[in-house]
């Protein structure tokens, strides 16, 4: 990826990088070590339509959440010469049955012979959960198995 | 009444009265140096009420407060930025010395006030004011845009340029005449030099000098520095505002950002007080009679400012839409041309209409910029839609 690096004199550095859509997103990191993230506009590319700032903990939170694909792309490598297992990313929606109960509760290993392998929340990601896990709306389950167990677990995640 | 009440009762009313008026402009999106300057003018010779008393303090505080500017606009920049800003910028920074320092200069020799007086006059016309336009920048969220850097770059050619400029200009003004002030040509341009390899090179060793963790230590170390450099600058000819310029340059870091943090409140009080004292040294009844001259002028170099957006971003690939922007955003200009104005008119070697026709100049300016900034993109939007109409 081609991310350009513009110094802004007095002000502090830019860093962006055009998406296949022709957009600008980047980050302006100023002297004092505020964070900026913007967004360029879609008709005029020379021109920010959106800029936000971002606190320390706000950036690393938006790193994880657009990171958490990144992390089962990783799980999807390791697993390529087993045949037959994949890395799936399953969203437990709001209504959902196991919306505040354990993780041992939804026997997902008994019923479907997929494992849980990590959990996002909040743009945390959290590795390994146990069984005593209290899932919640909005969580993404991250999950490794076979295609056919891996539709059902997504079954259950939503219907129980 | 007792001498020292009248004057802290005159001097708690000005600072008073430009809290008010600051608050005022920045409320209503404007730079607050012509409400600053208009205070100056409104309690000057000839206004409506002659300020006696403060005069002692306020003579120096005026010097101190252009000090401040300096340093602190030296402190914005690392001796790196300026380095690659330079070679950025050097075409565009060219244009922008051509076309907006001719005006100032041809309406200075038509108005009769020799080449002293167009040179200063130039350099009134040349110079953007960084403060403001980095405020619009900001405040308009533009500091992602693709013309900003370009944008930027040419204030910090423009700020160097004035590093070579003032004591040019400081030792016409003194009437060394042509080998003295190519002497101090040489000087000012050894003494740059110098001072940014040393900055690129020491600087650290610049900033420990003055660096301290206790802020009381810190701020009395960095004004007595500032002082001092800029009292042995001004000995030298080289005009104490470079002297500042370039110890604020070669701090550096950590150092620059706490420097800027401590003394930024300082040089908003202290500049404050210098435009008000411009002001007051500037007789309103001189304003008529130059005020054609002003109106040409902001015309003129609005539309010169335009060009040198226009084409400094346009060499950068920048579509036209940013051009109009890049050279909207540099219309503005406020602090510096003051400070050129005043140290032109303070040595007495040009005519006192100088302050008047600058006064009125960045009056209009320092209210033009923002304006322009601002209504730059609809008003190519509106000439845009207009042009197919027109056709049909």
């Amino acid at each position: 990826m081609d991310v350009t690096v513009t110094p802004l004199p007095g002000l502090g550095t830019q860093q962006e990088f055009t998406t296949d859509s022709g957009r600008r997103i980047g980050v302006i990191t100023y002297r004092d070590g505020r964070m900026e993230l913007i967004v360029s506009d879609s008709r005029d590319p020379d021109k920010i339509c959106a800029a936000t700032d971002l606190t320390g903990e706000e950036t690393s939170t938006l790193a994880n959440l657009l990171g958490a694909p990144q992390l089962v792309r990783q799980l999807s490598e390791q697993q390529r010469e087993v045949t037959g297992v994949t890395t799936w990313q399953l969203p437990l929606p709001p209504g959902s049955p196991f919306d505040g109960r354990t993780l041992g509760e939804t026997e997902m290993r008994t019923r479907t012979s997929v494992s849980i392998v990590a959990v996002i929340r909040d743009g945390s990601v959290l590795p390994s959960p146990r069984p005593d896990f209290v899932f919640a709306a909005g969580d993404l389950v991250v999950v490794v198995g076979t295609a056919e167990g891996l539709r059902a677990a997504g079954e259950i995640m939503e219907n129980g | 009444m007792q001498h020292t009440a009248v004057t802290l009762i005159e001097l708690g009313a000005v600072f008073f009265g430009l809290g008010v008026l600051g608050r005022l402009a920045w409320r209503i999106g404007m730079s607050p140096i012509p409400l600053y300057l208009l205070g100056g003018l409104a309690f000057g010779q000839g206004g409506l009420i002659p300020l006696g008393g403060i005069q002692p303090f306020t003579e120096i505080a005026s010097e101190i407060g252009v000090v401040l500017l300096l340093l602190l606009l030296g402190l914005e920049y690392s001796a790196g930025e300026l380095v690659t800003g330079l070679r950025r910028s050097w075409m565009a920074g060219l244009v922008d010395v051509v076309l907006n320092a001719s005006p100032g200069a041809a309406v200075a020799l038509l108005l009769g006030w020799g080449p002293i007086g167009a040179i200063a006059l130039a350099g009134v016309t040349y110079i953007s004011s960084s403060g403001i336009v980095a405020k619009v920048l900001g405040d308009l969220g533009r500091l992602g845009n693709r013309e900003t850097p370009v944008v930027l770059s040419i204030l910090v050619f423009e700020d160097l340029a004035m590093a070579i400029y003032l004591p040019i200009l400081t030792a016409l003004l003194a009437g060394v005449g042509f080998v003295g002030g190519l002497g101090a040509v040489g000087v000012s341009v050894l003494v740059i030099t110098l001072v940014l390899l040393l900055a690129l090179r020491y600087g650290r060793y610049v900033s420990a000098l003055v660096d301290s963790p206790d802020p009381e230590v810190f701020l009395l170390r960095l004004l007595g520095a500032a002082l001092l450099v800029a009292g042995l600058a001004s000995q030298l000819q080289v005009s104490a505002a470079v002297g500042a310029f370039l110890l604020g340059i070669a701090i550096s870091g950590s150092t620059a950002a706490n420097a800027t943090r401590t003394l930024a409140p300082l040089r908003d009080l202290f500049a404050a007080v210098f435009f008000v004292v411009f002001g007051l040294n500037t007789d309103p009844s001189e304003i008529p009679p130059v005020l054609p001259f002003a109106l040409l002028l902001a015309l003129l170099t609005t539309i010169t400012k335009l060009a040198t957006g226009w084409f400094a971003a346009s060499s950068q690939g920048i579509r036209r839409m940013g051009r109009a922007r890049a050279g909207a955003a540099l219309v503005a200009r406020g602090e510096f041309s003051i400070v050129i104005a005043g140290l032109a008119v303070g040595s007495g070697a040009v005519s006192g209409e100088l302050a008047a026709l600058s006064t009125t100049y960045v009056l209009l300016m320092a209210i033009l910029g923002p304006v322009a900034a601002r209504v730059v993109e609809p008003a190519a939007q509106w000439l845009v839609t207009l042009r197919p109409a027109a056709k049909r």
